[in-house]
């Protein structure tokens, strides 16, 4: 049972034939050939597939293909402008925020939307809106170190504490 | 793999109940597809209820505030009416799951799967909450502690939607607390949690009080002698030490992977022992 499903990802309007009940990471990566979002746990747990839809991060995971449908969709591919990185992409380059780099567009996803919503802060609230992506390398500091400085490059925000 | 809805109105939801008797109603689907993940499915047809108009929002109804079914716990947290008159409902969505999953999850769903463990349970036992059901031919208003009949059980009848949470706002409180106590901070199902809220007079003596928890018991927990232990005293060290007593007699925890029968016990009579500190810090 397939049917066709339209959605803009990542800018672009698109539209897939498929089964409505698979789930949306697959769609994403298998249909539209887009592996940056990743299935760590494939439950919810671990934030490897975040996704954006209309600007809300949710988990490709526990959602079916059919929930995609009108929605405006961004994975890792498309959070940088042409050509360029967006500045939570840079900055996890410069402070080192990546080692085996499984968790990052997962952990990219989340601290853009946590940005847009939230220009200047805390540290402690850093660590709260990244509190769903699991990290089995860095510690979390340099994450949180770098969307600390992301802050500063997209608002000139980030206070101390 | 199945056909999945999408309707946009609660007609339409009657209209392919009624059609498709065995099929499955998700919201969030932060429960259904954890429990049974979706690359299995059982085929069965699957009703999504996220674009559901008549499911959403948080409306002011005079002397009650009316919940919509499908609304996010993100949406709970940022409801001005929610923080001003039930807090503690904001306090308890604030430490479920982590962002994700609370733009993804429902107090629908939350309260549908009736886990012991359900964040927003024992707020909405303290306040009263009703249900609302409805269906294709009939509404009907139902008590959260009747609606609730067992762990993972409710009094929902197939063809019945969850469509809206009421809480009436002359409950009378003014000091509130939610704690839960989880093997790590963020993503932990509850080993314990404790919901609080009293009525506090002039002279520091409390008028009333009830208290729920979560995860001690098959359901939430709520005792009238536990609440009633508090009246006419003032919230200090003797009388929660003897509330404490009570609780930790009371309550019926199991053993689990996450904690033993004996620990859910004795944290659940320290977490009423807290209060003492909130106290000491606001007071
Ligand atoms: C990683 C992770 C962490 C979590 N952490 C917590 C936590 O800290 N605290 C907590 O309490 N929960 C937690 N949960 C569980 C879950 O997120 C919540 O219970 C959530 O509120 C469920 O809502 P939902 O809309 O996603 O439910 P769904 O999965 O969509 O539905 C759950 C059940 O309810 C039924 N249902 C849903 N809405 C309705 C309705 N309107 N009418 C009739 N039936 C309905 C469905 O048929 C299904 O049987 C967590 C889940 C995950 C994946
Ligand atoms: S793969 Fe979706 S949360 Fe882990
Ligand atoms: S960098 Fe390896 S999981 Fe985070």
């Amino acid at each position: 049972m397939t049917r066709k499903i339209f959605f803009v990802l990542n800018g672009i309007s698109v539209h897939v034939e498929t089964d409505p009940a698979r789930r949306a990471l697959d769609v994403l990566r298998e249909d539209m050939g887009l592996t940056g979002t990743k299935e760590g746990c494939g439950r919810g747990e671990c934030g490897g597939c975040s996704i954006l839809v209309d600007g809300e991060v949710k988990l490709s995971c526990i959602m079916t293909a059919a929930q995609l449908e009108g929605k405006d969709i961004v994975t890792i591919e498309g959070v940088c402008g042409e050509g360029d990185l967006h500045p939570v992409q840079r900055s996890f380059i410069e402070r080192g925020a990546v080692q085996c780099g499984f968790c990052t567009p997962g952990m990219v996803i989340s601290s853009v939307a946590f940005l847009n919503a939230n220009p200047s802060p805390a540290r402690e609230e850093i660590r709260e809106a990244l509190s769903g992506n699991l990290c089995r390398c860095t510690g979390y500091q340099k994450i949180v170190d770098a969307v600390e400085d992301a802050a500063k490059k997209m608002h000139g925000g980030g206070r101390d504490g | 793999m199945g056909e999945v809805f999408l309707p946009g109105s609660l007609r339409e939801v009657f209209d392919l109940l009624s059609g498709e008797p065995e099929a499955l109603l998700y919201a969030g689907g932060t429960d259904l597809f954890v429990r049974s993940s979706l690359e299995e499915g059982g085929g069965k047809p699957l009703v999504c209820l996220e674009r559901v108009e008549g499911l959403k929002g948080i409306s002011d109804h005079g002397d009650e505030i009316r919940i919509g079914g499908c609304t996010t716990h993100s949406e709970l947290i940022r409801s001005r009416l929610v923080r001003e008159h039930f807090p503690l409902l904001m306090h308890a969505a604030r430490r479920i799951g982590a962002p994700a999953v609370r733009n993804m999850g429902t107090i629908g769903g939350n309260i549908c799967t009736a886990s012991p463990a359900g964040d927003t349970l024992p707020p909405l036992y303290i306040f009263d909450a009703f249900v609302e059901l409805c269906s294709a031919g009939r509404a009907r208003r139902v008590p959260i502690s009747e609606f609730i009949t067992g762990p993972g059980q409710t009094a929902l009848e197939r063809g019945e939607v969850l469509s809206a949470i009421c809480l009436k706002k002359d409950h009378g409180c003014t000091f509130f607390h939610f704690e839960k106590v989880g093997q790590r901070k963020a993503m932990a199902i509850s080993v314990a949690s404790f919901a609080f809220a009293a009525g506090i007079n002039g002279d520091g003596m409390i008028r009333k009080a009830r208290c729920a928890f979560g995860s001690v018991a098959p359901t939430v927990f709520t005792s009238s002698n536990i609440d009633r232990c508090f009246i006419d005293k003032p919230m200090d060290e003797d009388t929660l030490r003897q509330a404490a007593l009570l609780v930790r007699s009371e309550v019926s925890p199991i053993s689990d992977v996450r904690a033993s029968e004996g620990y859910r016990r004795s944290v659940a009579g320290n977490l009423v022992m807290r209060l003492e500190d909130l106290v000491r810090d606001t007071g």
